[in-house]
């Protein structure tokens, strides 16, 4: 049906969204009509169909190609119809707007250049009108225009006009949509789509043909850092392996070196393969479908992210995502779940619903348990290992995830990485001349001679929780029995060791690696360590655990933020409501609560005698030497550098 | 240069692989018309000039003499495993239907007698949006019922590239990467790879065809285009609907519905 013989054939992609009945599949109808798009025959098609019903021509007749449709008279499906404007060629995308239908819409609106939103001028700014302009919004979708139709039922009043668009100008301004324009329209009569007409001679803006033509078609990202997940390896016919996929940001040349994410690989680009050969070909960019061979026989499959080294994305095994819910049933906190992104696929657990967005007063609704159908939340998704991930503010291609619930598609929704830091840590020393030697004393010969064994008493919790007071008396108290602790403080540790460490999520990590390390070398040596750092991240205690696995308890330290806030010993928490402390654990910073911590304390309910006798208590239980029962393999061989 | 098709073709490549990868065993219908032919040099693309699974011809023995031809002389030319699989007899069809909607549910049946001999989990399959209004509703990966039978009201959710590619025990997918072109796509895609064509689709006294079926139930259009270059000039200016020559989309208003949902292609 391509019409007019414009030189690139580019198609812009609009996808027509608005409340049911607003005039979406009118307008589409109407629009193939204006623009001489309808198929030879179809207007007689159209007329007949209509007469056998006694009606008047009815435009939307031209999308429903399905009986069941006609007979429901609801659009069933997203569809997709071509035509062209003297400028170019279009795809329109129908958005079905029956509520029940919002999987149909996400679907269509995902691959759009632009959107139209229609909003009847009597009717005015409803319930699905909001939900979509969100979904848009949540899609990513910038270029958005609005269409007041109907205006022939409202006499074509201009104050009528801009009560409605001062309505929806409002809406979209609250969730950051700017609409490009808003023009006064009736799909039924023709009125201001591909013409001008006396009746609405007050506006003097675009026609909607115009205002399509002004949009622009999504180009590819090709200034961003070099994404290219792995879509396959091929080696057929015992030939050369060669890895597949699509470039989804920036550009990649032979002779690059690449790493492979999550496993550090790394190798440089031999060649770029196509079919038919061609021997020129030195480079491609984002969009691009492409194959690669590599120098090196390293391992990758599909999944892995290939990127250069000075921009890699993130590692972490915990992000947010702020996501639209599709499934009948609902999602809950606990629950495991696939997600893709890209080729990439994990299981993740849902950790915490933080917040459940009501899509129309977009009111906080808060922490829930449930996110329910066509609902949009924040939630925290927890995975078993390292996975490569890409903010969505830094990468609206790689940045999202879609969730799978059994073999079928649930959800998606956009990375948000704020508060978490970069897990990417090689985990080796950075020299390779290391070699481990064994000791002459053993912990058992330690432990005799101490009359306890060594260990770390791992305190986490919230800024104000008790760590510190916790840790000082229980110090006390086990010094004055006779026995050896000593207490790592958060605070003090960063006047000396860390003192060149921030608060940043990567700087926090690397806090408390350091303290993990400091704290396993003195347990070693035979020393009750007990450690008073917030330690947010289950990832870094987890790593401390790594460190000293036998002798480590991690200790919950448990009050809620509102008693912490409360306490405010430091009066940290009133300077980061201000605004003058950022990342402020608890408050603008996450906070993980330990997953399977061996001990809890509620300093909450219990004063800090009680608290303090329960630690002792549990240490004393752990550390005492029983007579020949301890098995002496336990000790940790510790690695020092001989250069 | 960069150029639209480009951007059509990596879609459709992508696609091929992701079926390739994450669907066993995987087959392609091969009609040997334009469009699975087209589909048939992407794959080639795809696979770096291997095709990795079988192409299926659905055979009513009621093609014309020029398709059988141009399909032997490929099949020999690109070295392609190809199965010839025989449909059920219009005897054995519904014999309620009008006899050009009867004589294409031989190829639905024969789908369906295909599938339970190969076992197939995924069947590649080269139709456009554009051809049809129900095929505009397609997906990229549509899932079909264990009786071949497709749900239109419930479609699986698909956006960002990430589709539904499990189906349970019996049922399969069908995956149709050249969804988003159009026919006209299609031609400036075969003249700018030159890929070869069966030559009934080039008009020989006045006429031609423009969509290739059986012989029986399929008609040639008024044409003067002789070659790949007319006939997109021609398809530049119609407003004749690309299915004008298959009597089976006509007979009733809903009668090429009737036949998707029950599996047709």
């Amino acid at each position: 049906m391509a019409k007019k013989n414009n030189k690139n054939h580019q198609q812009l992609r609009v996808v027509i969204v608005g409340h049911v009945d607003h005039g979406k599949s009118t307008l589409i109808g109407r629009l193939l009509y204006d623009t001489d798009s309808l198929p030879d025959g179809k207007l007689e098609e159209l007329e007949k169909a209509s007469k056998r019903r006694g009606e008047e021509i009815e435009w939307s007749f031209v999308l429903d190609a399905f009986q069941a449709e006609r007979d429901q008279a609801v659009t069933i499906d997203t569809t997709q119809i071509w035509f062209n404007t003297d400028a170019r060629e279009y795809v329109i995308i129908d958005a079905p707007g029956h509520r029940e239908f919002l999987k149909n819409m996400i679907s269509g609106a995902a691959a759009a250049d632009a959107a139209v939103l229609v909003v009847d001028a009597a009717e005015g700014v409803k319930e699905q009108t909001k939900r979509h302009a969100y979904m848009l919004h949540l899609l990513g979708l910038t270029q958005v225009a609005v269409v007041v139709n109907k205006m022939d039922l409202i006499g074509y009043d201009e104050q009528k006009f801009e009560a409605v668009s001062k309505d929806i100008k409002k809406y979209l301004g609250s969730i950051g949509l700017t609409p490009a324009f808003i023009v006064p329209i009736s799909a039924r009569n023709g009125d201001m789509i591909a013409n001008r007409n006396d009746e609405l001679a007050w506006y003097k803006g675009k026609n909607l043909i115009e205002v399509l033509d002004s949009f622009e078609i999504s180009s590819p990202y090709t200034v961003h850092p070099l994404r290219f997940p792995v879509q396959d390896v091929y080696r057929f016919d015992n030939k050369k392996r060669i890895i597949v996929g699509r470039i989804e940001t920036g550009v990649l040349n032979t002779g690059d070196e690449l790493v492979f994410s999550p496993t550090n690989e790394k190798a440089i680009v031999t060649g770029i393969e196509t079919w038919p050969k061609d021997e020129q070909r030195v480079s491609a960019k984002a969009g691009e479908v492409i194959g690669i061979t590599l120098d090196q026989p390293i391992f990758v499959e599909r999944g892995h992210i290939a990127a250069h080294k000075d921009t890699l994305p993130m590692l972490s095994n915990v992000f947010r995502a702020n996501i639209f819910w599709l499934s009948h049933k609902p999602l809950k906190v606990g629950n495991t779940y696939t997600v893709r992104y890209g080729t990439s696929e994990a299981r993740v657990t849902v950790q915490s619903i933080d917040n459940v967005i009501d899509t129309q007063d977009l009111g906080q609704e808060g922490a829930a348990h449930e996110v329910h159908r066509n609902e949009v939340a924040e939630i925290t998704l927890r995975a078993k290992d390292l996975i490569p991930v890409d903010p969505y503010t830094d990468n609206m291609r790689t940045g999202r995830v879609v969730m799978y619930e059994g073999y079928d598609i649930a959800g998606g929704g956009a990375i948000n990485m704020q508060g978490y830091p970069d897990q990417r840590t090689s985990g080796k020393p950075k020299s390779e001349n290391i070699y481990a030697v064994s000791y002459l004393v053993d912990s058992d010969m330690r432990a005799n001679r101490n009359g306890h064994y060594g260990g770390i008493f791992w305190f986490t919790g919230l800024s104000g929780a008790g760590k510190s007071t916790l840790a000082m008396a229980v110090e006390k108290e086990l010094f004055d029995r006779g026995l050896n602790p000593y207490v790592l403080d958060g605070d003090n540790v960063r006047y000396g060791l860390n003192s060149d460490l921030g608060f940043s999520p990567e700087d926090r990590t690397e806090n408390i690696r350091r303290v993990g390390e400091v704290a396993a070398l003195q347990a070693d040596s035979g020393l009750i360590v007990l450690t008073a750092f917030i330690s947010p991240y289950q990832a870094d205690r987890d790593r401390a655990r790594k460190c000293k696995p036998q002798g480590f308890h991690e200790i919950y330290i448990k009050a809620d933020v509102a008693t912490c806030e409360r306490r405010d010993p430091k009066g940290l928490y009133k300077k980061a409501r201000k605004g003058e402390i950022k990342e402020f654990t608890g408050i603008d910073s996450p906070y993980e609560s330990p997953v399977n911590p061996e001990l809890v304390v509620d300093t909450e309910t219990n004063d800090i005698e009680t608290c303090v006798g329960q630690v002792v208590d549990y240490i004393i239980e752990h550390v005492k030497v029983e007579q020949s029962s301890r098995d002496p393999s336990e000790t940790r061989e510790k690695t020092f550098a001989i250069q | 240069m960069h150029n639209y098709l480009d951007d059509l073709e990596a879609q459709s490549i992508y696609i091929i692989r992701e079926a390739y990868n994450r669907i066993h065993p995987l087959g392609m219908l091969w009609s040997i018309g334009k469009d699975s032919t087209a589909m048939l040099w992407l794959v080639r693309k795809a696979f770096f000039g291997k095709v990795p699974f079988p192409l299926i011809l659905l055979d009513t023995g009621m093609e014309m003499d020029e398709v059988y031809a141009f399909r032997d002389k490929l099949t020999e030319d690109w070295d392609l495993p190809v199965i010839n699989h025989m449909c059920p007899p219009e005897e054995e069809m519904d014999q309620t239907l009008p006899p050009a909607t009867r004589a294409a549910m031989r190829k639905t049946e024969g789908l369906k007698t295909l599938l339970k001999e190969h076992q197939y989990k995924g069947i590649i399959c080269g139709i456009r949006r554009d051809e049809q209004g129900l095929r505009a509703k397609e997906r990229v990966f549509s899932p079909r019922a264990n009786d071949g039978s497709w749900d239109f009201k419930d479609q699986p959710a698909e956006f960002w590239d990430q589709y539904k590619t499990e189906t349970p025990e019996g049922a399969h997918m069908r995956v149709h990467p050249i969804l988003h072109w159009t026919e006209v796509d299609i031609w400036r895609y075969m003249q700018r790879e030159n890929i070869p064509i069966c030559d009934l689709y080039f008009a020989r006294d006045g006429k031609r065809y423009r969509s290739l079926g059986e012989k029986n139930i399929t008609f040639p259009v008024d044409s003067t285009a002789s070659n790949i270059e007319e006939i997109i000039a021609e398809l530049e200016t119609t407003k004749t609907s690309e299915r004008a020559g298959r009597t089976m989309d006509k007979e009733t208003e809903d009668s090429f519905e009737k036949l998707r949902t029950q599996g047709y292609m």
